[in-house]
């Protein structure tokens, strides 16, 4: 078998036998329990849209189905943002803890490739988060189609779904590869502290770039705020994922609507797509780098 | 066969710096194909780096060499090679089994043949009941066994076992001893690094001293190269007379009419007595007794060495 595929075998393993699969399964389920249960009373309770009370104009009616979007962005945040931590947090010590504990020993004097250690570690991580996504933000779009279907009689979807969540999964897969990156470097909490101070300045950036815009005055000013937003976003391609990510998730009038912490009236250009492909490429690639040239 | 290949270990000057502390030194070694070949020292002698090195874990800073004829950093010939490292440390959540299995499909192998070659080596190290356990219901000395079936997965020509009775019982170092002497008999070289002087003595072809990363002594410990020490008990002791003993071994000295000295072969022997009857010593008594090789290593190490 690929060694990289042994690896990650492996790692898979690892993490069902110490419960993570477990513990993120039942946490995620009651991520999505909670979330629906609020869903359900919000929308029962809204003045027009059930069964019950149609909506009487069609103003109304694009009311109604602009808060469900708003639901739906709502708990898509909170999913991205457990995501995103959880991508961060499940790999952190797993090259940094196991070269420090002598794990690695083994491994690295076998006929393999370091680079194929990495990979496949990155490799068994990526389907966790992947999976995990697919629990939360997955079982927030489920969530509100069936609420919405069963309170209204017609199921709401948000508008590019797949796309949203494929951005989500974008943003895990950058903090994923800078956590694991980290570890070839850094002990297991200065790597954690490390992708977490991170992930916080890309967050920072994007709240720089929104209501600095909107708050400061003249253009000069806002000008320099989008720039610093944008030179942030570049160096921390993840929270510009996610504002991407709501961005599609939106109709546009709903867009024009309102402007919350959790959208995005300046969405990021859909270059970013391309830049965060290339840094997760290149913090791979030092990733590998720096953990060839260490001594095990 | 390349005359490289006739050493599975084969290093000339190799180093090791990390930062401002030198790790190795000048490390040049030579170690027949076949040969169990024992690497001595005290703690921070630079033992286990040079084991790294030759293994490609740590990368030297200078030197060269060459590892079953490859040089040092080639990955094809790691298929060949088995180890145990000091701190044996492995995944703790998967059972002695799966342990060997998943270490086995890092070599390559799979299928039947790895699964036979894994019943062999489970039995070998005693631990076919425990085979399902996880590795953290193992004691030390378990893992320890795990850890050397581990390294012996690919039938190696060539293993670095590094400390590998640190966690044995009695029993378990009489395993490994014997274990010794079946890789010797399959001439498979084995590269030991060990403090258990008595089990060095008792299994090695030769052993090479280091201090602070330096090679400072080697010694031959098969039976034909003797390396005795003599103890004369003579009636008159001068300097003169001392001064000849020299011609015959080293490390002359006397004390309360005793003279020691070391002499290469027991052949030796019936010269000195010649010698000391042709000039009319009074010989009183003759031994001779071969050092242990903690004697040995105490002397070679210096009074300067304090525990580690």
């Amino acid at each position: 078998m690929n060694p990289v595929l042994t690896i990650a075998g492996l790692t898979l393993r690892e993490a069902q036998r110490r419960w993570l699969l477990v513990v993120g399964v039942l946490l995620g389920g009651a991520f999505v329990l909670v979330y629906t249960t609020g869903l359900w009373f919000i929308v029962q309770h809204s003045p027009c849209g059930p069964r019950a009370r149609p909506c009487a104009t069609p103003f109304q009616a694009l009311e109604f189905r602009a808060g469900l979007n708003m639901g739906a962005i709502l708990g898509l945040y909170v999913a991205n943002f457990l995501t995103v931590i959880t991508a961060v947090l499940l790999p952190i010590d797993t090259l940094s803890g196991e070269i420090a504990s002598g794990v690695t020993q083994t491994l690295a004097s076998k006929p393999i490739r370091r680079a194929e250690i990495v990979m496949g570690k990155w490799l068994a991580y990526w389907l966790l988060v992947a999976f995990y996504i697919v629990l939360t933000a997955g079982g927030v779009i489920v969530s509100v189609w069936a609420v919405s279907a069963i309170v209204s009689g017609s199921g709401f979807v948000p508008p590019l779904a797949a796309r949203g969540l494929a951005l989500i999964l974008l943003e895990a897969t950058v903090m994923l590869t800078i956590s694991i990156a980290g570890g070839t470097r850094f002990s297991t909490v200065t790597n954690g502290m490390v992708a977490l101070g991170v992930f916080g300045l890309g967050f920072l950036g994007g709240y720089v770039e929104q209501f600095g815009v909107m708050l400061v005055a003249g253009e000069a000013g806002r000008t320099v705020m989008r720039n610093i937003g944008t030179i942030i976003s570049l160096l921390v391609p993840a929270d510009a994922l996610w504002r991407l990510a709501a961005y599609y998730l939106m109709p546009a009038i709903v867009r024009d609507l309102e402007v919350t912490p959790f959208n995005s009236m300046y969405p990021p250009s859909g270059a970013m797509v391309l830049w965060a492909i290339g840094y997760i490429v290149v913090v791979g690639a030092i990733a590998v780098r720096q953990f060839n040239n260490r001594a095990l | 066969m390349s005359p490289a290949a006739a050493f599975a270990v084969e290093t000339r000057g190799l180093s090791r710096r990390f930062g401002a502390k030198v790790a190795v030194a000048d490390l040049s070694l030579a170690i027949p194909r076949g040969e169990i070949f024992g690497f001595l020292g005290p703690n921070g002698a630079g033992k286990t780096t040079s084991v790294k090195i030759l293994l490609s874990l740590v990368a030297p800073s200078g030197g060269a060499g060459t590892v079953l004829g490859a040089p040092l950093g080639d990955r094809e010939v790691r298929r060949k090679i088995g180890f145990l490292p000091e701190h044996f440390r492995f995944h703790d959540s998967l059972s002695g089994r799966e342990l060997l299995r998943f270490h086995g499909r890092l070599y390559g192998l799979g299928g039947a043949a790895l699964e036979r070659r894994i019943d062999v080596l489970l039995a070998r190290m005693d631990l076919v009941d425990a085979a399902a356990r996880p590795l953290r219901e193992y004691s030390k000395g378990m893992t320890q066994r795990i850890g050397l079936a581990q390294a012996l997965l690919n039938d190696p020509d060539l293993v670095f076992l590094d400390e590998p009775t640190s966690g044995l019982d009695p029993l378990g170092r009489l395993l490994v001893r014997d274990l010794l002497r079946e890789l010797r008999a399959r001439g498979t070289t084995v590269f030991l690094n060990s403090h258990l002087l008595g089990e060095v003595e008792a299994t090695c072809d030769r052993v090479v001293f280091v201090k602070q990363g330096r090679t400072i002594h080697e010694r031959t410990l098969a039976a034909e190269s003797a390396h005795l020490e003599v103890e004369l008990r003579l009636g008159a002791i001068t300097p003169a007379m001392l001064a000849r003993l020299t011609e015959f071994g080293t490390g002359v000295t006397e004390s309360d009419g005793v003279v020691r000295l070391r002499v290469e072969s027991d052949t030796t022997l019936p010269s000195i007595a010649r010698w000391l009857v042709a000039h009319d010593v009074p010989l009183y008594e003759m031994r001779s007794r071969r050092p242990s090789l903690e004697q040995v290593f105490l002397e070679v190490m210096g009074s300067d060495q304090r525990p580690g």
